[in-house]
């Protein structure tokens, strides 16, 4: 048997979800939707105050950002556990984390990457400035693959767990707070004048600390999972 | 040669077998058998070192897999009862992916090649698996199977929604598979129509 490579491994995942997302685009399109219609509650629940907009903006634009990202990370093994594509994966003679890496590329780009060019428009929604709306694309840029990174820790380690959708959000939410924290806080900054380096360089920190660690965590729980 | 000694396998209360042992040499099938409940797919995951034994272990060329890894991996292919197909793939987009997941690039025209030989025409390999019989599916698994040329088969109910053409097509498969000195392991509830070289497990009785 021709042994293969683990970039191939990686890019051939990556490659097959992308697939399965155009067949589905329903399906890949539901997180951006959501995030949408979440921004626009806002405007219409506090009336047209613009100052008060400007001012809650950010972050009524981040929170929904991280639900929208929860949501879609929450079923992101689910399909394969059910149809014994995961044990196909598991059995795989390149290293299961290879395979969670493709995984997640490929989710980042069909649930992450729309809600980071959505939220501009839905910025101008808001009133925010020319700077806030760069910026806040910038931390979603960088808060997005956090987001998909711990909520896709969630979603392995409830696998074939009953009601597993309402327990993800249980584990995750909490661990979401430090994105949310200095992503949202990144853009007020700017707001107040203020520069927002140490806001995206801690966002940024966060970004690398899940990058290393969550594929090992979300491999190791998958490995749980199929026991 | 894949050996099993001494295998023990509880689940919550209930022990499903206990100093269970086996030795399968290259050409020969092993045959597990036991009713619903039994353990077979759990000796069948034990076997894939999916799940590790509560006692014993399996050997694969006298190496205990459980230090073998990803290189016993590569000589192991498992169709377990869901034939592990995505529904909204094509037959041959279906084979290529699972080439992919072995790090492998598999190119449409061997995909095809590989289909066909196991029964799926042309005109069906590019529908999406959802439209397929059942039989279709199970061929498309298994052509999944051939192609990433693993010696260890381990089939899981293989001729469960097969019709009697498909239960010989898939015996004479199987067969060929073994004259070429592959190894078997295969559950079912029946009797196996295979004529080879096998022993049977009974386990549960």
């Amino acid at each position: 048997m021709r042994d293969g490579s683990v970039l191939a491994a990686v890019l051939g995942v990556a490659r097959r979800d992308l697939l399965l997302a155009m067949r589905r685009k329903s399906d890949a399109a539901a997180p951006v939707f959501f995030f949408v219609i979440v921004a626009s509650l806002f405007p219409l629940g506090l009336g047209p105050e613009p100052e008060l907009l400007r001012r809650i903006g950010p972050g009524v634009l981040w929170v929904g950002a991280l639900l929208a990202a929860m949501l879609s990370a929450a079923r992101l093994f689910a399909s394969d556990y059910d149809d014994g594509t995961l044990e196909q994966m598991a059995l795989s003679p390149q290293p299961l984390v290879a395979l969670v890496l493709g995984k997640l590329a490929a989710h980042w780009l069909v649930s992450g990457l729309p809600l980071v060019i959505a939220a501009p428009l839905l910025g101008l929604q808001f009133g925010l400035s020319f700077d806030a709306i760069v910026l806040l694309a910038v931390s979603l840029a960088l808060g997005t693959p956090v987001l998909g990174l711990v909520g896709a820790i969630g979603a392995a380690l409830t696998l074939g767990v009953r009601g597993g959708g309402m327990l993800v959000a249980l584990l995750v939410l909490p661990l979401y707070v430090p994105a949310l924290v200095f992503g949202a806080g990144a853009v007020d900054a700017v707001l107040a004048g203020t520069g927002a380096e140490a806001h995206l360089s801690l966002l940024g920190a966060c970004l690398v600390l899940a990058a290393f660690f969550a594929p090992w965590a979300i491999t190791a729980a998958l490995r749980i999972a199929l026991e | 040669m894949l050996q099993a000694s001494e295998l023990e396998c509880v689940r919550g209360e209930r022990r499903l077998f206990t100093a269970l042992s086996f030795t399968l040499k290259p050409g020969e099938l092993l045959h597990v058998q036991g009713a619903n409940g039994a353990g077979k797919t759990s000796l069948l995951r034990i076997a894939l070192g999916l799940t590790p034994p509560d006692k014993g272990e399996v050997r694969w060329n006298n190496t205990p897999i459980r230090t073998l890894r990803a290189d016993y991996r590569r000589e192991v292919g498992y169709c377990g009862h869901s034939n592990a197909l995505k529904d909204d793939l094509s037959a041959v987009e279906n084979v290529r992916a699972a080439a992919a997941l072995a790090g492998q690039r598999v190119e449409r025209g061997q995909a095809l090649a590989a289909l066909e030989r196991f029964g799926i025409a042309l005109s069906a390999a590019d529908l999406p698996v959802r439209s397929l019989s059942q039989g279709q599916k199970r061929r498309t698994a298994l052509a999944r199977l051939a192609q990433n040329g693993a010696k260890l088969w381990v089939l899981d109910e293989p001729f469960a929604a097969l019709d009697a053409g498909g239960v010989e097509w898939l015996s004479e498969m199987i067969e060929a598979h073994l004259a070429a000195s592959g190894l078997a392991l295969v559950t079912s509830h029946q009797a196996l129509p295979v004529r080879a070289r096998s022993t049977t497990l009974r386990i549960g009785a």
